[in-house]
Parts: C-alpha cells; sequence; structure tokens
C-alpha cells in the first residue's frame, strides 16, 4: 500500500522532471528558441495542434534536438535499469550494465565495423549489438557448471573477458589508420545525428525488456538475501538469475549499440536513487530508469552546448564522479 | 506414533568426491524438536540444505510431509519447510517489516498483490519472534541477537509446517539464546516440526526433544538426549574426553570436554569431601586412571560421583569422624596408589586421619583452592598436616591436577623409591611459601 503510493508519487515527479529536461534541452543550442515555442513545436507534431513558428525552428526541434533527446533518454534508461539489477544482482556496489563485458563486446564489434572496410548498411550497430550479447553470452557460458552460475564466478569471468576484448580493441585500433578518429569517437560515448528510427528501434528493444525486469523486481529483493535464501524463500534462483541477466544484458547491449560506451550512468544513477527511494527494487527499477533517462538528457545538453562539442561521454563522468564522491562523503552510499 | 513430518531415506551428498553424507536415513515425527549435534564438518549444515531443498541428494530421497522433496519446485518446497540462516549478511537496508514480508513469497503470485491475510501473516510472525518493535527499523540497525529473530520471523510468516533453523544460538549472548530457543519451543508446542543444527551440547539436550549426532556423513545415535549425548558417543564423535553429567539445574544432560592428552595409567588416591573431590575426579576418570576416594561421609557429592564413575570409595557414616579401622584403609589405599591428589576440602578433626595418610605419599598433588585458613576447623593439627603435604608435594590450582598426577605416576616409576634430591629439584618452582598458615 504505502509502497505503491511511493512509486507513484516517485515516477509521477520524476516524470515531470522528465518533461522539464526535454523542454529545456530543445531550447539549447546553436539556434535559440524559446521554451514555449519549443512546446507548441512539439504539439504539433500531433494531430489537431498548428503553430505559427517558423520552418526551420519546426525542422531544428523536430528533426535534431528531439531525436537526440528521445535517443539520449532511451539510452539513459536502459543504462540506469540494467546498471541497478546487476548491482542487485551482484550484491556489489562495482557492478555496472556492463559488468559481464558487454561494453567491451560491442566495443569489440564497432571498432571491428569501422576499421574493417565492408559496406554494409547498419554495419556499425549491428556488429556492437551482436558483438555485447555474444560477450555477455560467453561470459555466462564460461562462468556455468553442471547448470549453476555462481555470481563470483561470473564477476571474475566478465574482468577477463572484458580485459581480452580490451586487447582486441587496442590492437585493431594499432591497424585503424585514419578510421582511428571515428573508433575513438564512438568508444567515447556519444548521441550526435540520432534520428527518429535509431530511437524507435531502441526502444522497441529496451521498453519490453524494462516491464520484464520490472516484474522480477521483487524476485531481485530476495535476491539480495543471497542465494540459498532466495531459493529457501521459493525463488527458482538459476532460471531466474538467467533471466535477469540476459534482460539486463540486452538492455545494455541495446544501448551500447546506438550511443557507444557511456560510462557511469548505470553505477551512480542506481546509487543515488538507492539513496533517495532504498533499496526495495519495486520503487528503486522504475525511479532509477526514469532518472537516468533525464541524467543523459540533461548531460548530453550539456555537452552540446558549448562553442564544441563534447562526446557525452566525457560529460556523464566528469559531473557524475564528483557528484557520486560528493555523496559518498556526506551521505553513506550503501551497498545494495 | 505421530505420523513423520520428515523422512530421511540414504540421503548421500558428495562435494569434489569427498562424501558429506553418507547414506543418512532418519525419520522426523509431526510437532517434534530435533537437534543436529556433531563436530564441525560432520555434516549438519548439509543435511538441514538437503531437507529444504537447496541442495540434491546425490542418491536417496527426502519426503516432507509425505511428498518427495525433488520432484517439487522450489516454490512448493518453499512452502513446506522454512529455514532461519545461520549467518545473516547485513548490507542491504531493508527495514524490519520488509525482510519478513518476503517470507511471502511463495505465497504471493507474480501478478497479484498481498492480500489482508499476508499483511496478518506478517504482523503474526513479528509479534511471535517478538521482533515487532522493530517493524519500521533498517535491519542494518538491528543487534546480532535481534537480526536472529527477524530471519525467525520470516520463516514464520511462510507458514510451513517443517521449520529448520542452521546454528540458531551461535553468536548469540545467553539471553538471546534462550529467548530465540524458548520461542522455538512454543513453536513445538503448537506443532510445527523443528530440526536445528545446534553447537551447543548443552543447550540441545536441554531444549531438543530428540537429537541426531552426525560424525562423518553418518548418523551415529538418534533419540532422546539422554540415550544420545553418552560419554562413548560424544568421545568418539568429538574425539575429545567428556564427562557427561546432570546439569544441576534443568536435569538434562551436560556435557564437559577436556582435550585428549593421551591415556593416563596408574592408580589415584583422591581425598576430599564435601563434593571437592568431584571435579578432580571427572578429570582423573577422563584421563584414564583408575581412582580411589576418601574417606568421605556415605552421603557426600564426592561418595555419589565415585560411584557415577564406578571407582572404588572408602566411606564413613554421614558426619562420622573418620574411625581407626577405616583410617587404615585409607592408608592402604595411599600405600597402593601410584599418586595421591588432596583437594581443598574443609579440614575437620574427624577428617583429620585422610590428611595424615596422605602425607605418607612420596609426592602429593595438592590442589590449590580455598586458603588454608577458610577452611581449616582442625587447629594447629590440621595447618601442620596442610603445610607438611605442600611441602612435600606439587601444589597445582584444578586444571594442573591431571598433568601433575600424570607426572608423580612417571616419576614413581622411574625412581622407585627414589631419590629426594631430583624431586626437589623437580618441585621448587612450584612450592609456594607462607599459605596461610
Amino acid at each position: 500500500m504505502r509502497l505503491s503510493v511511493r512509486t507513484g508519487a516517485w515516477t509521477g515527479g520524476l516524470v515531470g522532471a522528465f518533461v522539464a529536461v526535454t523542454l529545456a534541452s530543445s531550447a539549447v543550442g546553436p539556434v535559440a528558441i524559446g521554451v514555449g515555442s519549443v512546446a507548441e513545436i512539439a504539439l504539433s507534431a500531433l494531430p489537431g495542434f498548428v503553430t505559427d513558428a517558423p520552418a526551420s525552428h519546426r525542422t531544428i526541434v523536430l528533426s535534431v534536438r528531439l531525436p537526440r533527446i528521445a535517443l539520449g533518454a532511451v539510452v539513459g534508461f536502459a543504462l540506469a535499469s540494467a546498471g541497478t539489477v546487476m548491482q542487485g544482482f551482484f550484491r556489489n556496489p562495482m557492478a555496472d550494465p556492463s559488468i559481464v563485458g558487454v561494453s567491451a563486446g560491442a566495443a569489440a564489434g564497432a571498432v571491428a565495423a569501422i576499421v574493417i572496410p565492408v559496406a554494409i548498411p547498419f554495419a556499425l550497430p549491428v556488429a556492437a549489438f551482436a558483438g555485447a550479447l555474444c560477450a555477455a553470452f560467453g561470459v555466462y557460458l564460461l562462468a556455468s557448471e553442471n547448470g549453476r552460475t555462481p555470481v563470483e564466478t561470473l564477476l571474475l569471468a566478465g574482468v577477463a573477458v572484458q580485459t581480452f576484448l580490451g586487447a582486441v580493441v587496442s590492437f585493431l585500433l594499432v591497424g585503424a589508420g585514419r578510421d582511428i578518429r571515428e573508433a575513438i569517437y564512438w568508444l567515447m560515448g556519444h548521441l550526435q545525428h540520432s534520428t527518429w528510427t535509431e530511437a524507435a528501434v531502441a526502444g522497441v528493444v529496451v521498453l519490453p525488456g524494462f516491464l520484464a525486469l520490472l516484474v522480477h523486481a521483487r524476485d531481485l529483493n530476495v535476491l539480495l538475501l543471497g542465494e540459498e535464501d532466495a531459493h529457501a524463500l521459493g525463488i527458482e534462483v538459476e532460471r531466474t538469475k538467467r533471466l535477469l541477466l540476459a534482460v539486463a544484458s540486452l538492455l545494455t547491449a541495446a544501448a551500447v549499440a546506438v550511443a557507444g560506451v557511456i560510462g557511469f550512468v548505470g553505477l551512480v544513477v542506481p546509487h543515488v536513487m538507492r539513496l533517495l527511494v532504498g533499496p526495495d527494487h519495486r520503487i528503486l527499477l522504475p525511479t532509477s530508469a526514469l532518472a537516468g533517462a533525464s541524467f543523459l538528457v540533461a548531460t548530453d545538453t550539456v555537452a552540446r552546448a558549448g562553442a564544441a562539442e563534447l562526446p557525452v561521454g566525457i560529460v556523464t563522468a566528469a559531473i557524475g564522479a564528483p557528484f557520486f564522491l560528493y555523496l559518498l562523503r556526506n551521505r553513506e552510499v550503501h551497498t545494495p | 506414533m505421530t505420523p513423520s513430518a520428515i523422512d530421511v531415506d540414504g540421503v548421500s551428498v558428495g562435494f569434489g568426491g569427498i562424501e558429506v553424507l553418507d547414506s543418512v536415513s532418519t525419520t522426523v515425527g509431526e510437532g517434534r524438536f530435533v537437534g543436529l549435534v556433531g563436530p564441525n564438518g560432520a555434516g549438519k549444515t548439509t543435511l538441514l540444505r538437503v531437507l529444504n531443498g537447496v541442495l540434491d541428494a546425490d542418491s536417496g530421497t527426502v519426503r516432507i510431509a509425505g511428498r518427495r522433496l525433488a520432484g517439487l519446485g522450489s516454490r512448493a518446497a518453499s512452502r513446506l519447510v522454512a529455514t532461519v540462516p545461520q549467518s545473516t549478511a547485513s548490507t542491504f537496508s531493508f527495514d524490519v517489516r520488509r525482510i519478513v514480508g518476503m517470507g511471502r513469497t511463495p505465497h504471493v503470485g507474480r501478478f497479484e498483490g498481498r492480500t489482508g491475510a499476508d499483511e496478518q501473516a506478517v504482523e503474526h510472525a513479528m509479534e511471535r519472534a517478538a521482533v515487532a518493535d522493530l517493524a519500521d527499523r533498517p535491519v542494518t540497525d538491528v543487534s546480532g541477537g535481534e537480526r536472529q529473530r527477524v530471519f525467525l520471523a520470516r520463516a514464520l510468516a511462510q507458514e510451513t509446517p517443517v521449520l529448520l533453523l542452521d546454528e540458531p544460538t551461535s553468536d548469540l549472548d545467553v539471553n538471546h539464546q534462550v529467548r530465540t530457543l524458548d520461542i522455538v519451543s512454543d513453536l513445538v508446542d503448537e506443532g510445527r516440526t523443528v530440526v536445528a543444527a545446534i553447537h551447543d551440547l548443552d543447550l540441545a539436550a536441554r531444549y531438543c526433544d530428540e537429537l541426531r549426532l552426525l560424525h562423518g556423513g553418518r548418523i551415529r545415535a538418534a533419540g532422546t538426549p539422554d540415550s544420545v549425548l553418552t560419554e562413548s558417543a560424544v568421545e568418539t564423535a568429538f574425539d575429545t574426553t567428556a564427562t557427561v553429567t546432570p546439569h544441576p539445574v534443568t536435569g538434562t544432560p551436560s556435557v564437559t570436554a577436556f582435550a585428549t592428552t593421551g591415556p593416563g595409567s596408574g592408580r589415584v588416591h583422591v581425598v576430599g569431601g564435601g563434593g571437592t573431590a568431584t571435579p578432580l575426579l571427572h578429570r582423573l576418570d577422563a584421563a584414564g586412571f583408575d581412582i580411589s576416594v576418601g574417606a568421605v561421609g556415605a552421603d557426600d557429592a564426592d561418595a555419589a560421583t565415585a560411584r557415577a564413575l564406578d571407582c572404588d570409595c572408602l566411606t564413613v557414616p554421614p558426619y562420622a569422624p573418620v574411625d581407626a579401622e577405616t583410617a587404615g584403609d585409607v592408608a592402604d589405599a595411599v600405600d597402593r596408589a601410584d599418586a595421591v591428589v588432596v583437594a581443598d576440602a574443609a579440614l575437620a578433626p574427624g577428617s583429620l586421619p585422610n590428611l595424615v595418610a596422605a602425607t605418607a605419599a612420596e609426592q602429593p598433588v595438592v590442589v590449590d583452592g580455598r586458603p588454608i585458613g577458610e577452611r581449616n576447623l582442625a587447629g594447629v593439627e590440621g595447618r601442620e598436616a596442610m603445610a607438611r603435604l605442600r611441602n612435600r608435594g606439587v601444589v597445582v590450582d584444578e586444571d594442573g591436577v591431571v598433568e601433575a598426577v600424570r607426572r608423580v605416576v612417571d616419576d614413581a616409576g622411574e625412581n622407585g623409591s627414589g631419590s629426594g634430591d631430583g624431586r626437589v629439584e623437580r618441585r621448587a618452582p612450584r612450592l609456594r611459601s607462607g599459605d596461610g598458615a
């Protein structure tokens, strides 16, 4: 009862915050467009609304800024929910969405697609997505024995595979030649040149995945008590772990495939939300996801607000890390 | 006969080629409180993990309430068996009510909300485990003993017929140990079946209806605490020397273990009285010596102990002085003995012949407990007899008796009627002067 009221209130508040961030972000850019005008233009995309804003402004808002915001929102949403699940799953505060090698796999796939000169449409996101899933699945297989997957083994296998794939990426970069610029840019994480299609494709993967995680929120709570306890409380532990790991990896892979490696969102946002709403995943998971969406849109706005556009990964880390340290020093950041 | 709540048949479990459970079979009747006792690594926790379905047995079957555990999913199993874990990690800061609420997991569907019945079960469980007043505190903020009861409440919220507890009292202070076990006993009285791995043998004997003694992956003894906790069973299982006596307050078996120091051999005469020899008799008996005692009053606690340990005891009628004839018997016993031990008994004129006889020993072992001034009712004669004994002998405290006796017995074997010089040297560091005379 109390929990559902709290969840509703927090969700409402965060949706409001997200709308505010979206409007503010749409207004920011080389061409100054007022927030009111932005709102009008956005509404005019719906039937029955008209606007007298100039066509150039309409194009900027609807075809440049909003798709970018939408993609940032989907990516932030995916990374924060995957991070929340991974921290709970591993019972480890250091866990982030790419802990089982997802980002490293995506990076290897993406850099290979950039460096190897074959022209296939959408080769880059497809290769990144495939690389991410292969890495995660490989780590899972390496860590499994007799139908059981101990979390500690998974963690270590993840570290080893990440290191190996890091070597692969470095090797590819050494021979990259002129392509190295593009590869490094991808590796830093970016939301430039986003399209509605990208946002829609990512959204189609992320939204059902998120719902699957949400219906397992209670199981994730029980898993926090330890696997034996969870089993004794009626959770099919291995099956649940498999599902959570697969879905969280899928969300991360979708995000990384379209936006590159954006660090820190999946690590910091869940910690901050855990401080605010507590460890119960029924409220933590949706609030983290929404906060992640707002956070990434806001940081991307900062990234493109300056004279020269920065990769958003730099900004998330530059803003996120000091803020996290502040929390760490002032209020106890708990392990999940 | 009550129907069996738990039926374990030929269960074996191995880890990496080592049999942790070796075809274990046992049944637990409904509404019984069964304690699993045994040394570390005996398989107690493994057996509990098989009983709650966390671990699959390599062979054999486990039935709970007549249903095969292996055929049930963990959800169905967790409606039959609830477990209170041994160590409860506390890095997450759920509040107590939410932890207890997790006990409802097996009863709530994925897409269902909690019902009023669920809420009631949670509140009731917290009341029973005496944690209701902690309901809104984070579980990380409560003490270890309280946390143990929080997890007991969680198990109660599962509303299962069978409750398993893994070392419910380890790490708890005596107050919390007894509180936890009292709650569990009440649950048993209400018809729940409880199996608990309990380290503390005295607590196990006091609270459990039955015990299973595990050792080396097998059940070595099963039955009431009295029948299971025999000296030989405890000594074999725990690889120690032990004495089992009725606990003075509860009357249930109480086990005192001594580290095994190799078998003692030889004959020891103990002079005591008023119960002062009792602890010494247990230690010496456990160490393997042949013992005689006396002389003491026939109704003396030491005489009872001697009878319980089946050793020779010279007695006089209650409160009667040691007469000349008995004094002669004591002298004979001292003469036959390889070592003589003098307990810190009260000295009365009537018991003085005991001491006089003991002074005939070459090197009496004198137990230094109460100062002589506090227990001497025999005046100058008592003081002098005591001083003589201390001068000739070895003065030790209760813990040093067995070792001192062993040394004296060895000396007697080596030296025969022995040379005084060597003895004096060995004795010198142990001598104490003054001793309240």
